[in-house]
């Protein structure tokens, strides 16, 4: 294995424990809004370091960025799906946890 | 490498069992919602089953459609047996709120006889199972001796819009049907324009032409890889379908000969080219060895546009709009 | 470890972790909080095709990936807009 592997390693395992901890959250926060910000940290980080360690890996430029951009999408997309779920579920008047 | 076999072992044991645990639950559900749930996370796996199976192209399809539009196809019928029931429009009960009464006898017969039909079923399926022979290659040879004169290099798409692109053609007519059939029970509900919430509004701006590029992507890569009509256009379907959600509707005018153009002119052309191909080749659909590149990638173009409106307007139709269901009244 | 077995290892896991977040779609209970797992899902396979095609070597896997990831956002929006109203009762918030 060279240098570049155990970085990608490295990566995907810290990912891992992302998407580990989005799953805890969602099982474990006690309201929906806990939850919604359990999920995002897997969408964005877990699924951004995943992708990190797979571009260190990539064949070609264009494989990297093709890789990017899957990653951008679900950033952006997870962000405005989270917004409008959190609102609605505010305007719904489901009450936020406090302990 | 004892290792990585016994992962991908592992890895299948427990997608094999998740997709029959998910899909017993999706069955079992009495909530409707947890259901479409369920299936949404079925159709995921089952994308990854196709994946693990080496159908890279069945899972791109499942991608497309199985995961993601008919998602959202059923919460839009969801939504809308709701408001129906809410409305008391019709007696349909989507949570039987008391335990359903006793069976009457015929009830009690169908359902002996749906029982004894899904066995023989089964026993048919696993005897077809069993008598496969351990290996075999089915017709991929004859596939890859002929791929050369498909005009692609793809041997999905060399089977579906070439060997036997009847099958295509016959789909194509399928999907007609259905708009025909959604149509005919209820037409198209009165949906007024909606003015969407910002981020939504910046989604939809955003993600739709992104959308479209990746619908064109897909059309053209079917050529050489897994892609190709069916998931080209369930992705631009899945664009109409984001701007119906949005607040977007189409124009009046659209809505008369554009649309039926667009959802005739897949099944159209390949009727024409067939009838061509009959008179000029003496066989349906058999295309000029020259021209069969060019061929399939028009055929494939028209046919992702009807698609893509039939899967768009099929959302339109089952989904209603929130208290602004007034009546029914025939937008025909 | 070879990458290989790295890769499977870490799609194994992350299989391992969508089923555990099954439990939340069958508890509910709302159906928000079902439809935020399904959204997990769905993060979770494009991480799982996007290691398959590198440990594979099939390119074709990373198309899957991203049309996971788009239409994951339409069948979210899908929801907030048309099942989740601001305006009804949804009957499935009971409990």
């Amino acid at each position: 294995m060279t240098a570049t592997d155990y970085a990608a390693a490295c990566l995907f395992i810290l990912g891992g424990i992302f998407f580990f901890a989005g799953t805890a959250g969602l099982l474990r926060f006690p309201d929906v809004y806990t939850r919604l910000h359990a999920l995002t940290k897997a969408d964005n980080v877990g699924l951004g370091l995943i992708v990190a360690g797979l571009v260190l890996q990539a064949e070609s430029w264009l494989v990297a960025g093709k890789l990017l951009l899957i990653w951008l999408l679900v950033l952006f997309a997870g962000a405005c799906v989270a917004h409008l779920v959190a609102r609605r579920a505010l305007r719904k008047g489901i009450r936020i946890w406090t302990e | 490498m004892d290792g990585i076999i016994f992962l991908q072992w592992a890895f299948d044991a427990v997608l094999g069992l998740g997709l029959l645990w998910l899909a017993w639950r999706a069955l079992n559900s009495s909530d409707l919602f947890k259901a479409i749930v369920l299936f949404i996370a079925f159709g995921l796996l089952m994308a990854l089953a196709w994946v693990r199976l080496n159908a890279s192209d069945v899972a791109l399809a499942e991608a497309a459609i199985g995961a993601g539009l008919t998602g959202a196809l059923l919460l839009a019928a969801l939504a809308r047996l709701e408001t129906m029931t809410d409305q008391n429009v019709s007696g349909v009960s989507a949570h039987p709120a008391h335990p359903p009464s006793p069976t009457p006898a015929g009830s009690r017969f169908s359902r002996g006889l749906l029982i004894l039909l899904l066995s023989a079923s089964t026993a048919g399926m696993g005897y077809a199972v069993w008598s496969l022979p351990s290996y075999s290659t089915g017709l991929s040879m004859d596939v890859a001796a002929h791929l050369d004169s498909s005009g692609v290099s793809n041997p999905v798409t060399a089977v579906l819009l070439n060997f036997r692109s009847y099958d295509t053609l016959l789909e194509m007519i399928v999907l007609l049907l259905a708009v025909l059939g959604v149509w005919s029970l209820d037409g198209l509900p009165p949906q007024p324009e909606k003015p969407p919430a910002t981020v939504l509004e910046t989604l939809s701006r955003f993600l739709t032409p992104v959308f479209i590029l990746v619908a064109a992507y897909l059309l053209w890569v079917g050529a050489d890889a897994p892609g190709g009509a069916f998931q080209a256009g369930s992705v631009l379907g899945a664009t109409g379908v984001l701007l119906l959600l949005s607040g977007w509707r189409p124009r009046a005018r659209l809505m008369q000969w554009p649309l039926r153009l667009a959802l005739t002119t897949g099944a159209g052309a390949f009727i024409l080219l067939g009838l061509l191909t009959l008179l000029l080749e003496k066989q349906l659909l058999a295309y000029p060895v020259a021209q069969a590149g060019r061929m399939i990638l028009l055929l494939e173009s028209l046919a992702t546009v009807s698609i893509a409106a039939t899967l768009a307007i099929l959302f339109l139709s089952v989904s209603s709009g929130h208290k602004m269901k007034t009546g029914k009244e025939e937008k025909e | 470890m070879p990458m290989q077995t790295l890769y499977f290892a870490l799609a194994l896991f992350l299989l391992l972790n969508l089923c555990a977040g099954m439990w939340r779609v069958l508890r509910g209970p709302s159906t928000a909080d079902r439809m935020l797992a399904a959204q997990l899902f769905g993060t979770t396979i494009v991480a799982i095709l996007l290691l398959l095609a590198q440990a594979s070597g099939s390119p074709a896997l990373r198309d899957v990936a991203l049309v996971f990831a788009l239409l994951a956002a339409v069948t979210a929006v899908a929801f907030v807009q048309r099942v989740w109203p601001e305006d009804r009762e949804s009957e499935h918030d009971r409990d």
